[in-house]
């Protein structure tokens, strides 16, 4: 990006407050089409294809080892670590693809923020976990550096609880403060997408109803994709829902149609929790 | 039903045994070290003064010291270090952080893995056998190992020793020419390098009375010798048996324990942070470099000094390489002659004088000194920088 990229980023942030649902149908910021995928042998992902909506968000519901992570995981290529990991089929961001040799996994990467289960934050200070990507990234004076860090920080509900010890380090911060700290080393590089792979299992309520309104108030800009075990967490802050069975996909749909009128008696099982 | 139970008294006396038992053994072990160090420090302390640590190695044990040593010990640490530390980590992050993916390079790098850990276990006189050939006359690749193919940083000078007992030096430029004949005014140096004007003399002249003009005086029949004076930049191939192939024989030693302790030391960083720095964008050096290597680094910096520790206390691969010799001063360049306190040491403890092995016993206390000191600042540095991970 242009070294203007804090620019770009206040303007990013300061984008019109969604204009309110409109009436046309969202368009793709992901789009999957016969994804398939294998650890070894094991067949991981059966072909799965779905879209998520640009500047909404995507719950993926289903029971542990139902493949979840692994496809998250793909979005951003994280998976290219797993030497046995491999993926066949279309998986596109904004009509770019992303499983082919020619993607460049740091521009990906960039785009496609990944927040984990566990908040890992780098056992530096406050500031530096958040300015890392942004120096990875660009060339920034140090001014610029600052401001980008401080719009991260606010953009993460966190400036105010951290603004006097930005030196001191991260690890000094609750579990709820460094969960909201990863995502704001996150959206610190400017990605389009964020992928939350259960960013509240390990969190107490009040963390996890924090990180709850910022990712409601993070959906004006990115879309985001949530990996979550928990119903009442889905169906309070995603407008989709997708629910994944033994590397399927079992249904997918507006977060009021899965948990109101599902259409497979699947889903209507594991939702009222009469999975098993 | 009838219980059976053991009578708790005799619970009791068997917990009482078996701690008495394990408290024996281990005074015992820490006695033997105790009496081993009081028996030292009884024969080496009294040699201990200061001649023993600036004084060189004399036939006369009255005076005798070791400086040469220590320099030389010092000489081999920081050579080895500046070699083996590099070498080592980037070892280590080969191995640990690069793992190959496909097949066959995931065979090679396990079978490497299993060498690297094989050779941590091999006796040090190996490795000197193996420094003899590779760094002392590198397989012969460079013709002897007393007359080198390739030097540089040495020049040669025609040296005069006259009359009133004082060195004269003249500079030669190629070491073929025929040797210098004196030629009155031409210019001469001192043995320190401070240039003069030869003052030369008739048959018949008599010696100068005066100092400055006897400094630079010469009779016309005084014949000069020929010397290979090395600078400190002195380089050869062959190495030789210097200073530097006695670092790199080490370095041998140490290399294993420096990648296996810096491997550990990388393993121990959380995967969640390489996955962190990965997620944001940073390739996998830029994770290395930015995120791994600074949180392995107290890690890696223990280890180090153990290999340090470990170095400094070696006595069989130098053997191989200086053999034991008879040197006055510390090394002045890379391929200078050296010995170290180990070799001090096991020379000293040869021969048959009493006097001879309280020398020893001192340069022990010397060098044990050293050692508890790395090991001191190890443990400071492990406390001092470890910081929590996650
Ligand atoms: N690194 C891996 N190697 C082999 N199998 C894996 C690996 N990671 C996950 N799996 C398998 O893939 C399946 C899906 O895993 P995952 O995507 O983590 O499930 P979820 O996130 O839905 O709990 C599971 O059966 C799991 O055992
Ligand atoms: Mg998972």
């Amino acid at each position: 990006m242009p070294p203007q990229m804090a620019e770009t980023l206040k303007t990013l942030a300061n984008a019109a407050p969604d204009a309110e649902e409109s009436q046309e149908p969202p368009k793709a910021a992901v789009r999957m089409v016969g994804l398939n995928s294998w650890y070894g042998d094991f067949h991981a992902l059966k072909d799965i294809s779905l879209e998520l909506p640009e500047n909404r968000i995507s719950a993926f519901i289903g029971p542990s080892g139902c493949g979840k992570s692994t496809l998250l995981r793909w979005i951003n290529r994280m998976n290219d670590a797993i030497p046995s990991a491999r993926a066949e089929g279309t998986l596109e961001i904004h009509g770019k693809s992303v499983l082919g040799p020619a993607t460049d996994v740091v521009g990906l990467r960039r785009k496609v923020g990944i927040v984990f289960q566990k908040p890992n934050p780098f056992p530096k200070s406050i500031f530096d976990n958040v300015a890392f990507g942004v120096r990875l990234h660009l060339k920034a004076s140090k001014s610029e550096v600052d401001e980008i860090v401080e719009w991260a920080l606010h953009r993460a509900a966190l400036w105010d609880e951290v603004k006097d010890r930005l030196h001191d380090s991260a690890l000094g911060l609750s579990g709820g403060q460094q969960q909201r700290l990863c995502i704001a080393r996150a959206i610190a590089v400017g990605p389009e997408v964020l992928l939350m792979d259960e960013p509240c299992s390990a969190l107490d309520p009040r963390s996890t109803a924090a990180v709850e309104d910022l990712m409601l108030e993070l959906r004006k800009s990115y879309s985001i994709a949530i990996v979550t075990h928990n119903m009442q967490q889905a169906s309070r802050v995603s407008d989709y829902t997708a629910y994944m069975f033994m590397g399927n996909l079992v249904e997918f749909g507006t977060t009021a149609d899965i948990f109101e009128r599902p259409q497979r008696q699947e889903t209507e099982d594991y939702i009222t929790g009469r999975f098993g | 039903m009838a219980e059976r139970r053991v009578p708790l008294a005799k619970r009791h006396r068997k917990d009482r045994i078996f701690r008495r038992g394990c408290q024996i053994i281990a005074s015992m072990s820490a006695g033997i070290l105790a009496i081993l160090l009081i028996a030292i420090v009884f024969e080496g302390v009294g040699a201990l003064n200061a001649n023993f640590l600036s004084g060189a190695p004399d036939p006369d044990p009255a005076v005798a010291g070791m400086f040469p040593a220590i320099m030389g010990s010092l000489w081999l640490l920081v050579l080895t270090m500046l070699v083996a530390l590099p070498l080592g980590v980037a070892a280590a992050i080969v191995l640990e952080e690069f793992r190959p993916k496909h097949k066959v390079l995931r065979k090679a790098h396990a079978f490497i893995q299993l060498n690297i850990t094989n050779l941590s276990g091999v006796p040090s006189v190996v490795f000197g056998i193996l420094g003899l050939t590779v760094f002392v006359s590198m397989f012969g690749l460079f013709g002897n190992e007393r007359d080198p193919l390739l030097e540089t940083g040495a020049t040669y000078v025609d040296q005069f020793y006259n009359q009133g007992d004082f060195i004269i030096e003249v500079p030669i430029d190629d070491p073929m020419a025929p040797e210098t004949v004196p030629v009155d005014g031409m210019t001469i140096y001192t043995y320190e390098g401070t240039a003069m004007e030869l003052n030369l003399l008739g048959d018949d002249d008599d010696w100068p009375e005066d100092e400055e003009i006897a400094m630079r005086s010469l009779y016309s029949w005084d014949l000069p010798g020929r010397n290979k004076e090395r600078n400190w930049w002195y380089f050869r191939l062959p190495f030789g048996r210097g200073v530097l192939a006695g670092a790199l024989t080490l370095m041998l030693v140490i290399l294993p324990i420096i990648i296996i302790s810096s491997q550990e030391a990388l393993r121990a960083v959380p995967s969640s942070l390489r996955q962190a720095s990965l997620g944001l964008g940073a390739t996998p050096w830029q994770t290395v470099r930015r995120v791994t290597l600074p949180a392995a680094f107290p890690g890696i910096l223990t280890g180090a000094i153990i290999a340090m520790s470990r170095a400094i206390g070696e006595a069989a691969p130098l053997l191989m390489i200086a053999g034991i010799v008879f040197i006055t001063r510390a090394p002045s360049n890379l391929m200078d002659d050296f010995t170290a306190m180990p070799l001090q040491i096991y020379n000293w403890a040869g021969r048959p004088q009493k006097e001879f092995h309280d020398l020893a016993a001192s340069g022990i206390i010397v060098l044990l000194t050293a050692l508890l000191l790395f090991n001191a600042i190890a443990v400071f540095l492990r406390q001092k920088l470890q910081k929590p991970l996650s």
